[in-house]
């Protein structure tokens, strides 16, 4: 099946608009994040007493947005444009070489960093924390940019063994599942930084409502991730004759899943809340980015993917 | 002694060293990953080895090169284990007594719950205590005198469980498999060429688990005919495929044949084995023309040296016909050595290949004479001569030229050496793993209790109503998720809306 040419620019040229759009959502929630005033702390919900409900039924009253606020709006909005630019060219180089976009490291990385862009758009429709756009998105771009250059790779064909409905499920859920698993990765270390020292940084959110967003998106994750390891094992049986075999990239991907195994069981065991099963989310995602550079590109596995 | 014993297996079995031990195993298969394992690729460590000094060495007694054939690695895995069977047991047992258990009675002060609403309300407690019963159907729940307890999201437990005991189920296949599995690759010749899964010695490579001896390997038997691969332009491969036929069970009796398209991701199960089709290469044949007129046709496979080009080199070897003196057969036996390029790419008289697929494809041959070493008893490669023959001088290469189909070189005696054909070959893989499907099936046990675990919350809600003096009723709701808060408030704040109204059910 031969390479659609036009296609494959115009993927080029949407990400790299969605590059440049979420470069100006970040200036965006910088600019919010350093110029808005700390939020206050709100009343806990439903601790009043008397008549009708307090708290329940009365909506939160509506004030004036300020200036930095409405700034850091613009920063979602270009947020959500991104996102669709970054989904649009993926979804032409999928069309362009007539498979599922995500056939080698760089297309493996773009799907990673939209999972991660539109996890981080719904919880920020469930949390009030618009304002970290800034700390989650450089990241991504970060990610983007060295997926967009040193990555990068012309639209193609695969080889033999990628060939298989198994490329389309194991490959786009571990890479979905690494790319959710990138926020709380990245709210882990605010969490750190704010933990202890409330006063330290007064504009991030509580502690706890970072612990609580790192533990939720890993929750989701964690299944999605199992599952991707398990997809990835049952193609392995049929394309390699093994269903494990320690290649290096199931090595460390094994390891990652027992690192978020301790993560769960670390916030149920008594010493290690907090602080410590923080540090083992951070660890977590390390290693997951471990494993997409260094495992790659440094060994030498059954896992590299055709030119690059 | 029984409270040391009693302190070690409490100690074991905690949460806490459930998790140091997770942390060990992740710590432990690491190494796995970074050095080169001697299971994947023997070279690669011997290179280690050697380029490292004592360190390498010291690596290499401690098992690094192996750790997951390790006592360490083993160690760790069996105290993980353990603990898992120690913490599991009596949190089955607490399971069996709470699917029977009550809800909690209403405490006293819900006020001090975290989730918490009141109101005072134009109803009767009784009224109170229906609404309450309404809107918490699914619920378990205890409805008393005034207050309703009521309590859901047990299959967390359910779900957490099956997740446990699974893992367990996978941990212990893997462990049997890994005694009873077997591995082997063979090369056969497409076009005509048998397999048979009859023993050891059929195989070019085998690797055996701990509990294999090779002497009862299921048969059966394969043989391999057309074999096709598509490519790029730039040589990259596309697809592979070889067109075989097979006969397992009934069939090796009746000597009935089944046909098969075996394909890469596509192996052929039969019988408890499975059958790869992992890549191909050319066996060029030769015909050699003795003096005396006899001729002798060889076809033998030759390695490929680029896996994009698919240049391949080997030694095809003849033994000179009708001489049963030892001593004069050693001095004329005959290798055809060199580079066949499947579509030719000629820089004057070096010749390369530019593409794997066949294109009028050329040799370029050094043919040697002499003793080949292949009496002295140590096995040597079919892919190559005994060079330590040609330093002695008893193997003289006595002829060098570029070859195409159908050509031929004249040797100083009189003996023609003549490139015939090319032939496919492929390399198989036969696997046999008699508990993956056990793997698989605890596997997907895992997800999901994995799935339900993590999505379902065990969470209590409790009600009370309280007469007060002017006729009214306060009403207060309690809320109390067991697990983690997150995403309780919602569900919490839906539920103490409905009853806090004074609407009559
Ligand atoms: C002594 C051994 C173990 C104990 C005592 C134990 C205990 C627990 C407990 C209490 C939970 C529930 C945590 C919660 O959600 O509140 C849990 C969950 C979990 N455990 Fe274990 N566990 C053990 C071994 C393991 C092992 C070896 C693994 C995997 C490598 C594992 C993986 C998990 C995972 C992924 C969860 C999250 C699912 C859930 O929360 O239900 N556990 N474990």
């Amino acid at each position: 099946m031969p390479v659609n040419e036009t296609l494959a620019t115009y993927s080029d040229w949407l990400y790299r608009s969605a590059l440049g759009v979420y470069l100006f959502a970040i200036l965006l929630y910088a600019v919010e994040q350093a110029f808005a005033r700390a939020p206050r702390k709100k009343a806990e919900a439903l601790v009043g007493a008397g008549a009708p409900v307090p708290g329940i039924l009365a909506d939160e009253p509506k004030s004036e947005l300020s200036k930095p606020e409405r700034i850091g709006r613009m920063g979602a909005a270009l947020t959500v444009l991104g996102a669709v630019l970054h989904l649009a060219s993926l979804v032409m180089r999928g069309l362009s070489a007539g498979r599922a976009p995500w056939g080698n490291m760089y297309e493996y990385m773009s799907l990673l960093c939209l999972a991660a862009v539109v996890t981080w758009l719904v919880l920020m429709a469930k949390f009030p924390i618009r304002r970290l756009g800034a700390f989650v998105l450089t990241p991504i771009l970060i990610l983007l940019f060295l997926g967009g250059t040193v990555l990068y790779a012309e639209s193609a064909p695969v080889q033999p063994a990628l060939r298989s409905y198994w490329l389309v499920i194991h490959v786009s859920v571990i890479s979905i599942s690494s790319g959710v698993l990138l926020i709380p990765g990245v709210t882990s270390i605010l969490y750190l930084l704010k933990d202890g020292k409330a006063d330290r940084f007064p504009k991030l959110p509580s502690a706890d409502v970072l612990d609580r967003m790192s533990y939720r998106t890993t929750v989701l994750a964690f299944p999605l991730f199992t599952a991707g390891i398990i997809c990835g094992a049952i193609w392995a049986e049929a394309a390699w004759g093994r269903f494990w075999g320690w290649d290096p990239k199931e090595t460390v991907a094994f390891v990652s899943w027992v690192v978020y195994a301790a993560y769960l069981h670390a916030r149920a065991t008594a010493g290690w809340r907090g602080r410590g099963a923080a540090w083992i989310n951070v660890a977590g995602f390390a290693l997951n980015v471990f494993n997409l550079f260094f495992i790659n590109l440094v060994t030498s596995g059954l896992h590299s993917y055709a030119g690059l | 002694m029984i409270a040391f014993l009693r302190n070690t297996w409490r100690g074991l079995t905690s949460m806490r060293t459930a998790l140091t031990l997770l942390f060990l195993l992740a710590l432990a298969a690491m190494p796995g990953a970074l050095l080169p394992q001697l299971s994947l690729n023997a070279s690669k460590v011997d290179e280690y080895v050697a380029q490292h000094g004592w360190w390498g060495r010291f690596l290499l007694k401690l098992g690094f090169f192996e750790v997951y054939a390790t006592p360490w690695f083993a160690a760790i895995y069996l105290l993980l284990f353990t603990s898992l069977v120690g913490c599991l047991l009596p949190r089955t047992w607490e399971y069996f007594k709470q699917m029977r258990a009550r809800p909690v009675l209403t405490p006293r002060n819900l006020s001090r719950m975290p989730h918490h609403a009141q109101a005072v309300l134009d109803v009767t407690p009784e009224e109170v205590v229906e609404k309450a019963k309404k809107s918490m159907r699914g619920w378990r729940m205890d409805a008393g005198d005034g207050t309703v307890s009521a309590e859901r999201g047990y299959l967390r437990e359910t779900g957490n469980l099956v997740f446990h005991f699974a893992l367990l189920g996978l941990l212990v296949s893997f462990a049997l498999g890994k005694m009873f599995s077997y591995e082997g690759q063979v090369i056969v010749q497409a076009n005509g060429g048998q397999f048979c899964n009859g023993g050891i010695f059929n195989y070019d490579q085998f690797r055996p688990g701990l509990r294999v001896d090779g002497t009862d390997l299921t048969p059966f038997c394969v043989e391999v005919g057309k074999f096709s691969a598509e490519y790029l332009d730039n040589g990259q491969p596309v697809g592979y495929q070889a067109d075989i036929r097979y006969q397992s069970g009934a069939d090796l009796a009746a000597n009935t044949w089944q046909p098969y398209n075996l394909q890469v991701n596509h192996p052929l199960r039969t019988d408890g084995d499975r059958l790869y089709l992992l890549g191909h290469g050319y066996t060029p044949t030769f015909t050699v023309t003795f003096p005396n007129g006899e001729k002798r046709t060889q076809g033998i496979q030759w390695l490929p040296t680029d896996q994009l080009t698919l240049a391949s080199e080997g030694a095809t070897k003849f033994d000179p016909p009708g001489v049963t003196d030892s001593e004069q057969r050693r001095k004329s036996q005959i290798a055809v050595t060199g580079l066949l390029a499947p579509t030719p790419l000629l820089h004057g008289n070096i010749l390369n290949s530019k593409f794997p697929a066949l294109n009028n494809p050329m040799v370029a041959v050094d043919v040697y004479r002499g003793d080949l070493g292949v009496d002295d008893g140590r096995g040597q490669s079919i892919f190559s001569i005994d060079q330590k023959m040609v330093e002695q001088g008893r193997l003289q290469k006595v002829a060098r030229k570029n070859l195409a189909l159908g050509e031929e070189i004249a040797l100083d005696d009189g003996t023609k050496v003549r490139f015939d054909s090319v032939n496919d070959w492929v390399s198989l893989q036969v696997s046999h793993d008699p508990t993956q499907g056990y793997v698989l099936l605890f596997a997907i046990l895992i997800i999901l209790g994995l799935g339900v675990s993590l999505t379902v919350k065990r969470r209590r809600v409790w009600v009370r109503a309280t007469p007060q003096d002017d006729g009214r009723t306060l009403v207060e709701v309690g809320g109390l998720a067991r697990t983690d808060q997150a995403g309780y408030g919602e569900e919490f704040t839906r539920l103490a809306r409905a009853v806090l109204n004074e609407e009559k059910s």
